[in-house]
């Protein structure tokens, strides 16, 4: 079938927000263990903040990332007119 | 529709109704046994009470949800609510090494030990973000469905059963091993018993129900695992913080042992006892490089002295031991250089310094620039793994096929939520275990005298000494850090002693370890059986199978697979670790470009998508067999590794040459060879809108 121009609105949207979760993720995961070392001289209410992320922090990032992806999208698949029947 | 809704609402609310009662009744069932306890019923008997009633339970789960109808057997009739497919994800994913070895790999390695921690949990992020609910608009009933409707053709469904069946059966083997190993340990039984008992609890649900049953024997296994990880640690956090909250309270106990590490590494008397070890692995080395003749030597040395003990009529034990040193001496020289480099080894490591644990890419070196060039080194280690292990997350199969059962496309995207919920709570849980217990152990441990140990270090010692042991090497009567060996295991097995809990708790550990190991067994063996009943039998050999035929060659194939994994288990197979963290590596470099393109880039097609799969394996392959000791031995690859290695890179994140060499592939070919058909494009649309009004097309499978 023929796309309309607002499915593929719909699609770009998608990536949009696909690709900035993905940013975050990427900075969350690689550029702060790559930056370890200068990081653990801050101190995180009692843990040095780099090893805080890596064994809590990031973790809460990624929950909140996957949560929030589930909200935006239900709410983008109503508003194109893209969501199923049932819930 | 409307009918379709408030059906799917009475079932999740029924859902929740059953397994509230169910939790209630495990708790019930434990407080009955901890009062037994009390009453002086023998510890063995807890032990069979927890194997025998859990596996009763999974039984009665896997005999109640039985079934004989395809989409029921394939993918649980595609009606498991978001929250209840969470659970069972998080039972499908928590292995034995997840629940058992995790907190111990944390309290050996320190940070760079929660690459593990970050690797499996961010690695959901790309499976909702890239994978799940695409696969699951997709809706048939396997990975290789996917790979065959999307790139047409045999070839990539094959290659996609090949690698399917490449990683799941090496981790299921390891699984059963886990069974194997806790059976015996808590109830006594036979090691190769403990493996057939687990066997049966697994095979019961899944050859009866496929996934259905296995989805709803996975959510009560959840329950009882998350329960048995948290009742010790909570424990032990009152123990030393006063707070039931370890997650929240561990970074006081961490300065803590931060300030006894700094103090320990002034000890004189722990320099002491790392001089013992250097000296002896100085010595071990100094025989290799004399070898022949310091072999012949210390041949007669051994037995001259049992000669001289003979004829001095010395006292028994002194003549049975040198007995046993003459018989245990290295049979020959090839024999003692491999003992006597082993003992350097192990001799020097345990010479090592004291690791900071909350020191990223800690070294010691006393040298500036080599410290800055290791810590580099376990900088680029720890990035390559966490970025195979997030990769190979989102490719396992396993995983990625729970993602077919939920009801829509929208509860699989809020299915992947709750699966990660669930994994966190364990994973964030973790690294406060290895924190009390460390503290435990370095301030009431060491320190102490011999005399004064608690009772479960020669309890554990004596079941096996690989998992703790505790030695006094400079004979002064107290305990000093270098004279504790620990095995990563024994981190989560103890901690109900260590905190001072009853033994019923140490039972119900026993129990979570064993509903993990379960669990991911019994995803992994489907998905096994499925690759080959559904993808190879029906989709390549005869499309005409009726659906009767289907499921029971399924069965059939789960019964062979299962007893293949059991048998190899029963040998126990040395190098399993390393095969499985192997698993991730070639989970990631062969499916994870090829799905992600499949959605993401129309222009992606059948050749592009078998070549990035075949460089992305054979990259992965070829790094580790000439990298990984036992796989070198095996290729008879002899050259010095740092011939082989790049970038200092260790074998386990051999995907991290793999991907990007399987992207290129992928591309690259696509590119020179035809795009794909119209229809192709139709599909990759359909798969991208979670409902298109005016589109014929229809995958899914019912």
């Amino acid at each position: 079938m023929q796309l309309t121009e607002k499915h593929r609105e719909y699609w770009r949207r998608n990536l949009n927000i696909t690709i900035v979760l993905l940013a975050i993720w990427f900075v969350v995961t690689f550029v702060m263990a790559y930056f370890a070392r200068p990081l653990a001289e801050i101190n995180f209410f009692g843990w040095p903040l780099s090893f805080y992320m890596g064994a809590q922090g990031s973790l809460i990032v990624y929950v909140v990332i996957i949560w929030y992806y589930a909200r935006k999208m239900r709410q983008l698949d109503i508003e194109y007119g893209v969501e199923e029947g049932e819930d | 529709m409307s009918a379709q809704v408030s059906s799917n609402r009475a079932f999740f609310n029924q859902l929740k109704k059953y397994y509230g009662w169910y939790t209630g009744g495990f708790l019930v069932f434990l407080v009955v046994l901890a009062i037994l306890e009390q009453m002086g019923l023998p510890r063995v008997w807890i032990g069979y009470v927890f194997l025998f009633a859990t596996i009763a339970l999974y039984a009665g789960i896997g005999i109640m949800s039985r079934t004989a109808d395809v989409a029921e057997y394939y993918v649980a009739g595609r009606r498991v609510p978001a929250l209840f497919n969470g659970m069972a994800t998080g039972a499908d994913w928590m292995s034995a090494a997840s629940f058992i070895g995790m907190a111990g790999g944390l309290y050996l390695q320190g940070f760079d030990g929660l690459a593990f921690i970050m690797g499996w949990t961010g690695g959901y992020c790309l499976v909702a973000l890239l994978l799940a609910p695409y696969l699951r608009k997709f809706g048939q009933f396997t990975i290789p469905d996917f790979l065959g409707a999307r790139y047409g053709g045999h070839v990539a469904r094959f290659i996609g059963i090949f690698a399917a069946i490449l990683c799941s059966f090496t981790y299921v083997v390891a699984q059963i091993l886990g069974v194997g190993i806790i059976t015996s340990r808590f109830t006594g039984v036979e090691f190769q018993v403990g493996v057939f008992l687990g066997l049966a609890g697994i095979l019961v649900c899944s050859f009866l129900g496929g996934m259905r049953a296995v989805t709803w024997t996975q959510v009560a296994q959840y329950i009882i695992l998350i329960i048995a990880y948290m009742i010790p640690v909570v424990w032990l956090a009152v123990k030393h913080t006063g707070v039931p909250l370890p997650q929240f309270v561990y970074g006081k106990v961490l300065e803590k042992v931060g300030a006894r590490e700094l103090e320990l590494q002034k000890d004189p008397k722990e320099a002491e006892v790392r001089k013992i070890f250097s000296d002896r692995a100085a010595d071990f080395r100094k025989r290799v490089a004399e070898l022949p003749k310091s072999w012949e030597e210390g041949k007669a040395a051994a037995e001259k002295k049992l000669e001289e003990l003979k004829a001095a009529n010395a006292p028994l034990a002194e003549i049975k031991a040198a007995e046993k040193a003459v018989a245990d001496y290295p049979k020959s020289v090839d024999d003692a250089r491999k003992a006597w480099t082993a003992q350097a080894t192990a001799n020097a490591a345990r010479a090592a310094p004291i690791l900071r644990h909350a020191e990223p890419f800690y070294s010691a070196n006393p040298d500036p620039a080599k410290a800055e060039q290791e810590r580099d080194i376990k900088r680029r280690n720890f990035l390559a793994l966490v970025f195979c292990l997030m990769l190979g997350t989102a490719a396992l199969p396993h995983i990625l096929m729970r993602y077919y059962t939920t009801p829509s496309v929208h509860e699989a995207r809020k299915s992947v939520f709750w699966s990660l919920f669930f994994i966190f709570l364990l994973y964030f849980t973790a690294p406060a275990l290895a924190v009390l217990v460390k503290f435990d152990i370095y301030t009431l441990i060491v320190g102490s005298k011999f005399a004064d140990l608690p009772g479960w270090v020669a309890g554990w010692q004596k079941v096996d000494p690989a998992l703790l042991s505790i030695a006094d090497i400079n004979m002064d009567g107290i305990v000093q850090l270098a004279e504790i060996r620990i095995g990563q295991d024994i981190i989560v097995l103890a901690t109900p002693e260590i905190a001072g809990l009853p033994y019923v708790i140490s039972g119900l550990v026993a129990a979570g370890g064993l509903a993990a190991a379960l669990s991911t067994a019994d995803g992994l063996l489907l998905t096994i059986s499925n690759a080959l009943s559904h993808d190879l039998y029906y989709k390549m050999i005869n499309p005409s199978a009726s659906t009767q035929k289907r499921v029971t060659i399924s069965k059939i194939l789960l019964l062979f697979v299962a007893l293949a994994a059991a048998s190899v288990s029963a040998q126990k197979p040395a190098d399993i670790l390393f095969l499985v963290s192997a698993a991730f590596s070639f989970a990631a470099a062969s499916f994870f470009p090829a799905l992600v393109a499949g959605i993401f880039w129309k222009r992606a097609n059948k050749w592009g998508a078998i070549a990035g799969m075949v460089v992305g394996l054979a990259v992965c392959f070829y790094y580790m067999a000439t990298t990984q000791p036992w796989l070198r031995g095996i290729f008879g690859v002899t050259g010095p590794v740092s011939d082989y290695i790049w970038f200092g890179i260790q074998p386990i994140s051999a995907a991290v040459f793999g991907v990007p060499a399987g992207v290129a592939a992928l591309v690259i070919v696509s590119l020179l060879t035809p795009a794909p058909e119209k229809q192709v494009q139709e599909f990759v649309e359909h798969c991208r809108y979670p409902n298109l009004r005016g589109d014929t097309m229809d995958t899914l499978a019912r």
